[in-house]
């Protein structure tokens, strides 16, 4: 590699290198959104990342770019300012979108089967487990063999002696 | 009980094939929301007017105002939205068939904006408000536009249709919904 190829690659890589740190992640929340007092704006960072955004539905508003994100967190920041607690900004937002709007859904009769499933999945898996091995165990006790079967067994094995000792250099197994 | 143990992976793929089904159905949409609005009356706002020979529209005007006693639908629309511009010449099939007011709230739009896309498409709208800030549409929960409320008359929230409407739609929901609300 030539010197003058060698600087056109290390000049690209600190190219790539500068732009990656001062891009960073994404900030969603403008500084024009921020809140003066710092306490409240950390309250309503805090009461953000709890609230979907209704539009992109699997990211919180505090990470959201989508407009309606914006609105919201302006709309929780404005509500704190008015002096709202926080739940009753909650309340607000679930007033009007529904529980939906909490990534953490309450606890109630409709979210059960959400809350409840997966561990009602669980303990039946287990249940299961339980008794196969219960019945496994069962199944290994056989009963003894009878005299008969036992002679049986004995000639079987004395004859197969005989044969296998021959046979064991040319088929045995190979492991 | 030993003999019918058989069954239980029939059983299963029976359960699984119900879920999966349902995944398949065509009519399900897995990130609509319902609206906490529904059977509860409209919330308060006042928007004012958009044009300047259409008034504007304010919730006072369903509780004992000049809507009230009338089924009503609100839609939201906005020109920098395309699928109203789908939805758009439906809203007659409202106006016309149904013989109900829409009432229009043009949401986050600059009027003239707003006002050029009725002059191009068509004005069904009985009354036009703007909600510039977009703090109306949060009132009624809206995720986006097009978004259509049907209120009835006692000024309550009876359904809401989230994306444009389509004759389909009008003619297996809100027609007989509208009937119902009009006895």
């Amino acid at each position: 590699m030539s010197g003058r190829r060698l600087l056109a690659v290390l000049c690209l890589l600190l190219a790539l290198l500068t732009a990656g740190l001062t891009a960073g992640p994404a900030m969603a929340v403008r500084p024009d959104e921020m809140l003066s007092d710092p306490a409240l704006e950390a309250r309503a960072r805090a009461i953000s990342k709890d609230i979907r955004c209704v539009v992109c539905q699997s990211e919180n508003i505090d990470e959201s770019d989508a407009d309606i994100a914006h609105d919201l967190r302006v709309l929780v920041r404005e509500q704190l300012m008015a002096g709202k607690s926080d739940q009753q900004v909650r309340d607000f937002l679930v007033a009007r979108y529904g529980d939906f709007v909490l990534l953490k859904p309450p606890f109630k009769m409709k979210t059960l089967l959400l809350w409840v499933g997966p561990f009602a999945v669980l303990l039946l898996a287990a249940a299961g487990i339980l008794v196969f091995y219960r019945r496994r165990r069962n199944a290994a006790e056989a009963p003894p063999l009878s005299a008969d079967e036992r002679t049986k067994l004995d000639a079987f094995m004395t004859a197969n002696e005989k044969t296998g000792s021959s046979n064991s250099d040319s088929e045995g197994p190979a492991r | 009980m030993r003999r019918s143990v058989f069954l239980l992976p029939l059983v299963v793929l029976a359960a699984l094939l119900v879920f999966f089904l349902r995944g398949l159905d065509p009519a399900r949409d897995p990130s609509a929301i319902d609206s906490p609005l529904i059977g509860k009356a409209l919330p308060t706002f006042s928007a004012p007017p958009l044009l300047a020979d259409a008034p504007g529209i304010d919730s006072q005007d369903f509780v004992g105002g000049k809507l009230h006693g009338q089924v009503v639908a609100i839609n939201f629309f906005a020109s920098w939205c395309v699928p109203c511009r789908a939805e758009h010449p439906v809203l007659k099939q409202l106006t016309g068939e149904l013989g109900m007011p829409v009432i229009g709230i043009a949401y986050k739009d600059k009027k003239d904006a707003a006002a050029g896309f009725l002059a191009e498409m068509g004005n069904p709208y009985q009354q036009l408000g703007t909600d510039e800030s977009g703090r109306i549409g949060i009132d009624f929960g809206i995720t986006g536009v097009p978004e259509t409320f049907i209120i009835d008359k006692q000024g309550i929230v009876r359904d809401r249709v989230a994306g444009p409407l389509n004759p389909q739609l009008i003619n297996e929901e809100i027609a007989p919904l509208v009937k119902e609300l009009n006895k």
